[in-house]
């Protein structure tokens, strides 16, 4: 699997799912500054976490404007998978790659945690090595993870199984006590329509290894690896 | 030619900032304030002298990039 | 003197004010430190000048009132690198790879504005350690508020802790560890300490003092506003009433432009354009290039006009003593300059040629071509005033017989009051805030451990690292302040031995220490006495240890209207072990282990956590260490745990047995039954006793373990196993572990969400 990170001034996760892909696929990723709106054919693009352009005005709002990102935007069309992970999923958000919009966590501060996912589905290229309905233990670390979108694109999201990650409680249980930052439907991962494109709020990339963090984001990457290669 | 452009979140769309300064503000003794809605002010300069044109422009600048139009309003106001 | 004659008297700028006793005095220059200007400089200063001296002068940046002191510290053994004197300290961690670190205070501006003073507090000292060529790969804080129920501190514990999080967690350098109090004694004067630890190529190592006449001196990063104009000189001020007043000169930090300076000086670093670096922290322009200067024996010219400026109309002055932040000041070799100005224009930083080196040992200061500042560079370090203050010892005080001190009506209550209270309380509100994962190399997370344990990037077997697994540095930040108070000999001595124990507790090998020095108005004796009595326990400590001093901070006049803070150096330490797979962290987490008490316990009540939060008082002398019995303790123990046969290990410290227990069961949400010796001393001495040098150990052969420590003449006793869902201490109590969590854990979050 050939893959593509892009880089942002203010991205600070690219090196974490680098290092996890890497681990996974035996295979360093190229970086793609974000000037660079012509980069080599590659199986995957991730759009990683940070701070890119620091936050301002909103998050992702001005990387999703950036040359790299038109890019992505035809590729995408084109059938590439784009996984978005924090910062990338309010990046491809911003730039329509998928529905709705990241807002301010619910109780107005950061958050770094581990938190528990319910996979909603194992049939897609990102989540195959999962079982519909497991629950796998990731951190989180962002201040704007609330996920919003209006009725219409919720029942959407819901009837076309477009949800791929909630936030749950230890047992599967979706409910508040789970939820760490307000997220309507508890949702932690969107797909496309297609699901070639899924962003997520969580961390699957620093949970690889048993002494840092577990191996429960493992799969993720082993998943696409299945898929892509 | 001066632009103040406002942006706020759409009615019905969860404002958890402006929540927070409304039950500030009610703590410190103001229990008349109500709701609260928060949102940005963005002032900017333009090289331009055309007015319809300026807001033409400055509706792509809102559309592009200046506001969420999932979950934000934005107004437009040119001055001199 | 050896210095070149002045060529260039300066000019004076329009609308100069002429120099008066009063403006001196505003300048924080005492009357007999002005003659000495006088003296040096040969004629009446310009303002600039003034401001420069005035600048250089302060405690903060000349340590006038605490050299004498700080000389008396070991800061030398055969893996330090770099000592005190630099940005940073410096040690060899193996493998050719060293780890930078260094604590550094931002208690003053935390106090006026709790969000930008913390958060430029992390951005200065991340840029402390990245000047040196390491890259950030962990932060720390250490804390301290007031009262809980003084009006400003949940306003203040709110926006320090936002501070914190929004600079670390946008650098991307996760926050791992730290320590949080409060006391009355902080309620004028919170203490901001921020530590960051960073990892380079012994090879790769940059320096602040400059070299080759003619070189450029190239200005990167930010421009320079008019942030914290005299904010090295308010630093060094008591506060009183108007400090409120003094809000516009904190300086406001872009943690998403230090990410920037920080990605392009890396990437130049890897060339080899640069000779030397420093960072413009506080007294900005005016210090890092004095001491890029005075360091290479070289002199300078800088063209004032040329500094990237963020307003309008801004003058020499202001430029020199700006201190805004994210910028740094470099000396690259001749010809790189424009290879130097493409990577910081990718990076969409500013780049401006500002200066070059001279051999006249002077700092010829030019505004549009005219000189308005000219001073020789030698005589303001070597003249600068240096005081031995008046000093008083702080006696020790009586120790407290245990038999005076009651036992706990209610011994359940006594628990939970304990873990509920303000110190003991979970930290987790404030955690939970800083990204403590990110990097993905944390092994021991906050809570996880008693040090922060975070895998070295880049150690892997092909690097060339002899171990077989990952390397990691463990860190931890450490004091007892009411120790210190109390007798601050002995607290300087427990600091250290904290420290070393905490990194000990997970399996690592202690290596040096930053210290950062809080206290009040030095030219009080009994502070002064304080400063004096600590230095000497820490010197003793970190002596026995061969544990050095390599960098640190020192943060006097922590005083608001005479009433001056408890005395806290902090102590941040670095160990390393080879491999992360034989640590040990103090979750409990398994059923049916052993648990081991190691070190002698006679039951030490004086200053003790019990005897405030139970009896509300803070009385008697503090708990001895006695520094080879730590070390005899210690050794044993980080044997055992890199043997393998150690499963969770923890230090007694606050509160004593019962507290690291009860603290062991949480983290881990497993449940324990312990039972007292037989022909213990009195039980509550015993459970919350803090006498030193003791570590509570979980371990599947809980026999074995008590035997060896026999044969290594270290004492030892089981005292029970792993089990259950509640803590049991037979014949006295037994707390269900959710109750005792709800206490430990709502006690922050309830306070922060209650109204003011």
């Amino acid at each position: 699997m050939k893959s593509a990170i892009l880089v942002f001034p203010g991205s600070n996760r690219e090196g974490d799912v680098a290092q996890a892909i890497e681990l996974v696929t035996g295979r360093r990723p190229q970086m793609v500054w974000h000037g660079d709106g012509d980069f080599e054919k590659v199986d995957l693009i991730v759009v990683p976490g940070g701070f890119s352009y620091g936050d301002y005005l909103r998050c992702g709002a001005m990387a999703a404007q950036s040359p790299v990102m038109a890019e992505v935007k035809k590729r995408a069309a084109q059938g590439v998978p784009v996984l978005g992970i924090c910062n990338g999923f309010q990046i491809v958000t911003e730039a329509g790659l998928l529905p709705g919009t990241l807002m301010r966590n619910s109780h107005l501060k950061f958050v770094c945690a581990d938190v528990h996912l319910k996979v909603e589905t194992s049939q897609s290229l990102f989540t195959n090595r999962y079982q519909a309905g497991q629950v796998i233990k990731v951190p989180v670390a962002h201040a704007e993870g609330n996920y919003f979108a209006d009725a219409d694109t919720m029942k959407k999201l819901e009837d076309r199984g477009q949800i791929a990650f909630r936030y749950c409680a230890p047992d599967g249980t979706v409910d508040g006590r789970g939820n760490p930052n307000g997220s309507s439907s508890n949702i932690a991962g969107v797909f496309n329509e297609t699901k070639t494109v899924l962003g997520l709020m969580p961390h699957p990339e620093n949970a690889v290894e048993p002494m840092f963090g577990g191996t429960d984001g493992r799969g993720l990457f082993e998943g696409m690896v299945e898929a892509l290669s | 030619m001066k632009a103040r452009v406002h942006v706020t979140l759409k009615n019905g769309v969860l404002d958890p900032q402006g929540k927070a300064i409304g039950h500030s503000l009610n703590r410190l003794g103001f229990p008349e304030v109500g709701d609260v809605r928060q949102g940005k002010f963005i002032e900017l300069e333009l090289a331009e002298t055309d007015k319809a044109k300026a807001k033409a422009r400055l509706e792509d600048m809102c559309k592009k990039l200046l506001a969420n139009t999932v979950i934000e309003n934005y107004s437009i106001e040119l001055v001199g | 003197m050896t210095v070149a004659q002045e060529k260039n008297p300066p000019v004076k700028l329009p609308n100069e004010p002429a120099i008066t006793p009063q403006i001196v005095a505003e300048h924080g220059l005492a009357p007999d430190e002005y003659q000495r200007l006088l003296k040096i400089m040969g004629r009446d200063p310009t303002m600039v000048e003034l401001g420069i001296f005035s600048a250089m002068w302060s405690e903060h940046c000349s340590y006038k009132s605490s050299k004498v002191w700080l000389k008396k510290l070991p800061t030398k053994a055969p893996w330090v690198i770099q000592g005190p004197g630099e940005n940073a300290g410096v040690i060899d961690i193996g493998d050719g790879q060293a780890a930078i670190f260094k604590m550094e205070s931002h208690n003053h501006p935390s106090y006026i504005e709790p969000y930008q003073g913390a958060a430029t507090g992390v951005g200065g000292i991340l840029r402390d350690v990245f000047t040196m060529g390491a890259r950030p790969v962990a932060n720390l804080n250490a804390l301290r508020f007031g009262d809980p129920k003084n009006a400003r501190t949940r306003h203040l514990v709110s926006g320090v802790v936002a501070g914190i999080a929004g600079y670390g967690n946008c650098m991307g350098i996760p926050t791992v560890g730290g320590e949080t109090n409060f006391h009355p004694a902080y309620n004028g004067n919170i203490l901001v300490n921020a530590m960051t630890v960073g990892v380079a190529s012994t090879d790769k190592i940059f320096y602040a003092a400059a070299a080759g006449v003619g070189n450029p001196m190239v200005y990167v990063g930010s421009k320079t506003g008019r942030d914290g104009i005299h904010g090295a000189t308010m630093s060094s001020t008591e506060f009183n009433e108007d400090s409120e007043s003094k809000r516009p000169t904190v300086q406001v930090g872009d943690p998403f432009v230090e990410k920037l300076l920080l990605e392009a000086c890396l990437e130049l670093m890897a060339t080899d354009a640069i000779i030397a670096i420093q960072d413009m922290g506080a007294a900005g322009l005016t210090s890092s290039s004095f001491e890029m200067a005075a360091k290479g024996g070289l002199g300078l010219v800088m063209e004032l006009d040329k500094v990237p400026m963020r307003e309008t109309g801004m003058n020499p002055y202001e430029l020199m003593l700006s201190e805004s932040q994210e910028r740094m000041l470099m000396v690259l070799k001749p010809g790189r300059e424009e290879e130097a100005r493409k990577i910081f224009e990718k990076w969409e930083l500013d780049f401006a040629v500002i200066g070059h080196l001279t051999d006249t040992e002077r700092m010829v200061l030019t505004w549009h071509g005219d000189v308005v500042g000219n001073i020789p560079i030698p005589p303001l370090v070597t003249e600068a005033p240096m005081y031995e203050r008046p000093w008083k010892l702080t006696p020790l005080p009586a120790e407290l017989d245990a038999a005076k001190v009651p036992a706990p009506a209610d011994w359940k209550a006594s628990l939970l009051t304990l873990m509920s209270s303000p110190d003991l309380a979970s930290k987790a509100w404030i955690w939970h805030q800083y990204d403590h994962l990110i990097m993905g190399n944390t092994a021991i997370r906050p809570q996880g451990g008693d040090a922060a344990l975070v895998r070295v990037p880049g150690a892997s077997k092909e690097a060339g690292h002899k171990g077989a697994g990952h390397k990691g540095l463990a860190m931890t930040s450490d004091c007892t302040p009411r120790y210190v108070q109390a007798h601050p000999e002995t607290g300087g001595r427990q600091a250290v031995a904290e420290a070393w124990r905490n990194i000990t507790a997970v399996g690592a090998r202690p290596l040096a220490v930053t210290d950062n020095m809080n206290f009040g108005n030095p030219q009080k004796p009994e502070i002064m006495g304080q400063f004096a009595g600590a230095i000497m326990g820490m010197a003793e400590a970190c002596t026995a240890l061969d544990f050095p001093v390599v960098s640190g901070n020192v943060s006097l006049y922590n005083e608001t209207e005479g009433r001056p803070i408890l005395p806290t150096p902090t102590i941040g330490a670095v160990g390393v072990i080879d491999d992360i797979a034989t640590s040990a962290g103090s979750r409990l987490v398994k059923d049916g282990l052993a648990l081991v008490l190691v070190g002698d316990t006679k039951g030490w009540l004086g200053q003790s956590i019990y005897l405030r939060e139970l009896h509300g008082r803070e009385e008697g002398a503090p708990p001895p260490v006695d520094l080879a019995v730590e070390r005899r303790n210690g050794d044993f123990v980080r044997g055992q745990i890199v043997g393998r046969k150690v499963a969770a290990c923890h230090d007694l410290s606050d509160g004593g047995l019962l507290v690291a227990l009860a603290e062991m069961c949480l983290s881990g949400s497993m449940g324990a039954t312990i039972k007292l010796p037989q022909g213990a001393i009195a039980p509550h001495a015993y459970l919350y006793g803090e006498d030193q040098g003791r570590y509570l150990i979980a371990a599947d052969d809980g026999g074995a373990l008590v035997e060896a420590a026999q044969k290594a003449g270290v004492p030892a006793v089981l005292l029970g196993y792993s089990g259950g869902s509640d803590i049991t201490v037979e014949g006295l109590l037994s707390v269900p572990l959710q109750e005792l969590r709800d206490a430990h854990e709502a006690w922050l979050p309830s306070y922060m969400n209650s109204a003011a």
